[in-house]
């Protein structure tokens, strides 16, 4: 279905978040704000919560100290014990001490490439993707508020186009997209 | 958005905008490299390929080659690797430990102290690696299943915590470092105009977006991952230490260690990056991102952590006395008084004598003294490892055993390969990749740039403006709205309404509204006016800055195609123009379209 996307440009991150705190109250939904750079106070305005992507972090965490705990276990006391110096190899527990620095650094590293990966996964950013900001200038020193007309079925176009210009715009555009 | 103190110096100087910042750091990439850099490159190119000629030889030849011997069996190898290392501090400690503490000037060092850190990695890692002897069969040094039954690599040797420790470290500081270039690489593949580099940079960028919730992502993963690297940071080199500290040789086996190579660490860090900053804000004309307040702040870390250094040497040398271990106790009365007297001298007055001096203000903001400084420094700490390796090893228990190392040219070379491979890494990083971080830049302007906090430029009259976005303010705000009734919330929108109107009206006086008939009229006086343009010869009025792909396909329906007839446009016809088009009120005026585009016309 072919639906119609209005992007209003700024010059300023705080006009661009005033502008998104009009639409806001006046009961359109903003569907994505493009920045040169991250817009402190806007995420509240525009409804955008908080990232869960240190829970994951967490989580992958816990996930390589266990995998480093288990893989170490098998290696260097089950399958393959070595007595060195008489010091303890019976079990993890009395060898764990000199375990301890591969742990964390296994734990780190899961954690790291684990949540950069989720990372990447989620802002759908992979090596050769294609750019999907509506203008270059985005990237630069312009500011982009996406409105779409299937998300605020209570306006029209023309509702929504003379509501930008009541912001401090520098440029509107109109677009169908598929 | 927070208002820093008008007491700190500004950490970006001048009247700079969010273009500017982006102009500045790109224009390395975007203009021709200058003849300095071809020079530097072709020197280090050679230095890189002799110490690669050094490598395959000492292969070829074997471990021999150096001057190793019986007694001392470590020597410039592990110098070099723990210099290497501790030179690869400094990056991950500014970016993350600096990003927990909110130290707003690490954001003109982070980006290049990273990819120094990477390359000193990098350059740390081959050291082991040929000291392997097979570098072929390296991979071994991980806990693969293989051949040879249960065969397990041995989890209780520091040798092997340096392996996790180290590969940690660099692939986390690389993701670290390529999270954060993401989106500069995303306002370059936006900005460049050759086929070759536009799709290089949209490869790099991964299709950044800059959309709200990617930002807030953005944000989480770097706080999360400083916190993950923070610790990282300390392990590391507390884990070098330990390759020395859990053995039982006199002069090493100190539990003093661990800090003591840390503080270290940061000291020689700090100081290669102020020697590779000093030059690159030179070279990119910089100066306003990078300036002496932030020399003088780096400087400051260079004292404290020479000063725990400093504590270190001489807590080591109370403790050899005061332990009563006759072997220790000579140990460290031969490295001071020994046949390397002239190597603890070096590293005394290097590293403990030096960075005193910078408790005088005068010298440690003078940029010419922090380079020369820096260079010491680096060589002092060249020298710590090298008196704590070798003469700690060159007399053992048997005095027909001790023994002088004497470095062939073999050792040498690959040293100074090494620095010419980093050499060549650095500067093709510098010449391709931005130098500074341009989207985090940007944040800190509005903060902590001069124009804005000395209101001049484009920041005059900005926080008079903006008082309202004060972060209490709002918060006020919002609590009193809530309690009003909904009819009280559209009165309130249709005031703000009429403000809004007024100001825009204000601000355009000579706004001009047309009935259809009068818009007709307009056109064609505005034509007549620029004279008419073709689709034939059409230019591309996208490049003039501020004309998007819509708003140039409605100026050819109105006939304007050329440079030419835009370059003739004057205040009326641009108002003429917003009221025909409706869409961009004042748009051309602010932007100088006329101007743009006489000049590229003239360049056509």
């Amino acid at each position: 279905m072919a639906d119609k996307v209005i992007y209003a440009m700024y010059d300023d991150d705080d006009t661009t978040k005033d502008a998104a705190q009009h639409f806001v109250d006046k009961g359109v939904h903003v569907s994505e704000v493009y920045s040169p750079f991250p817009i402190h106070g806007i995420d509240p305005i525009i409804g955008v919560e908080q990232s869960r992507l240190g829970i994951v972090a967490f989580m992958f965490g816990l996930t390589g100290l266990a995998v480093a705990m288990i893989g170490i276990r098998y290696m260097n006391i089950i399958d393959w014990p070595m007595n060195i110096g008489g010091k303890p190899n019976f079990d993890f527990f009395h060898n764990m001490p000199s375990f301890v620095p591969v742990m964390f650094e296994f734990t780190v590293l899961i954690a790291a490439h684990g949540m950069a990966f989720t990372y990447l996964l989620r802002n759908k950013t992979l090596p050769g993707m294609p750019a999907r900001n509506p203008d270059p200038r985005t990237t630069d020193d312009r500011f982009v508020i996406e409105l779409r007309l299937e998300d605020n079925h209570n306006f029209s176009v023309d509702d929504l186009l003379s509501m930008a210009k009541q912001t401090n715009i520098v440029e509107l555009e109109e677009k169908t997209i598929k | 958005m927070h208002k820093e103190s008008d007491i700190r110096i500004p950490l970006i100087l001048g009247d700079k905008s969010y273009r500017d910042i982006t102009d500045d750091i790109i224009r390395p990439i975007e203009s021709k490299a200058p003849k300095g850099w071809y020079i530097l490159i072709s020197i280090a190119g050679i230095f890189a390929l002799w110490g690669v000629g050094c490598i395959v030889y000492l292969l070829g030849t074997g471990i021999g080659a150096w001057g190793l011997n019986k007694t001392v069996e470590w020597a410039w190898d592990i110098t070099n690797f723990v210099w290497w290392v501790g030179i690869g501090h400094a990056g991950t400690l500014i970016s993350a430990v600096l990003l927990l503490f909110r130290q707003k000037w690490r954001m003109a060092i982070n980006r290049a102290a990273e990819a120094m850190t990477i390359f000193a990695v990098m350059m740390a890692g081959m050291f082991p690696l040929i000291h392997m002897g097979r570098l072929w069969v390296g991979y071994w040094v991980f806990p693969l299943p293989n051949q040879y039954g249960s065969m397990w690599v041995n989890f209780n040797s520091p040798l092997l915590w340096d392996v996790f420790a180290i590969s940690t470290y660099f692939s986390v500081g690389l993701v670290f470092w390529y999270i954060g270039l993401i989106p500069d690489f995303a306002t370059i593949r936006d900005r460049v105009t050759k086929p070759v580099a536009k799709k290089a940079y949209s490869i790099l960028s991964f299709g950044w977006t800059g959309g709200a919730k990617a930002w807030n992502r953005f944000e989480v993963v770097s706080l999360v991952l400083a916190g993950l690297a923070t610790p990282l940071v300390f392990s590391v080199h507390s884990i070098v230490s330990f390759d020395f500290a859990t053995s039982v040789i006199p002069g090493w086996h100190t539990t003093i260690f661990p800090p003591y190579f840390v503080a270290g660490a940061v000291f020689s860090g700090f100081a290669m990056v102020q020697t590779l900053m000093l030059i690159l804000r030179k070279a990119f004309k910089l100066e306003a991102y990078l300036h002496v307040k932030h020399v003088e702040y780096m400087n400051i870390v260079i004292m404290a952590t020479g000063s725990i250094v400093g504590v270190a040497y001489i807590t080591e040398l109370f403790i050899s006395w005061y332990s009563g271990v006759e072997y220790e106790a000579y140990a460290f009365l031969n490295r001071a008084t020994g046949p390397y007297w002239w190597a603890y001298a070096s590293m005394m007055t290097c590293n403990v004598l030096s960075p005193q001096l910078m408790w005088v203000k005068k010298l440690r903001t003078s940029l010419t003294f922090t380079f020369i400084l820096a260079i010491i420094v680096n060589i002092g700490m060249w020298f710590e490892r090298f008196v704590i390796i070798v003469t700690s090893i060159h007399r053992d228990y048997l005095p027909s055993a001790w023994s002088y190392f004497h470095p062939t040219w073999v050792d040498i070379g690959i040293y100074a390969g090494t620095i010419g491979i980093f050499t060549v890494l650095y500067l093709l990083f510098a010449r391709y990749f931005p130098t500074m971080p341009i989207a985090e830049l940007k944040t800190i302007l509005k903060s902590s740039g001069q124009n804005f906090k000395e209101g001049f430029g484009n920041g005059a009259g900005y926080w008079e403006k903006h008082a309202h976005h004060g972060h209490d303010e709002h918060q006020a705000e919002i609590i009193t709205e809530k309690p009003k009734t909904v009819e009280a919330n559209i009165e309130e929108v249709v005031v703000e309404e009429n403000l809004v109107e007024e100001n825009t009206t204000e601000d355009q006086p000579d706004k001009l509204v047309f009935t259809k008939e009068e818009a007709e009229v307009a056109k064609n006086s505005l034509l007549e006016r620029l004279g008419v343009g073709s689709a034939d010869n059409k230019d591309d009025l996208k490049v003039i800055n501020g004309v998007g792909p819509v708003l140039e396909s409605k100026l050819n329906d109105m006939g304007i195609f050329t440079y030419l007839q835009v370059s003739k446009m004057t205040i009326e016809d641009y108002n003429v123009l917003d009221a025909l088009t409706g869409s961009f009120p004042g748009r051309a005026e602010r932007d100088d379209w006329a101007g743009q585009a006489s000049k590229l016309n003239e360049n056509k």
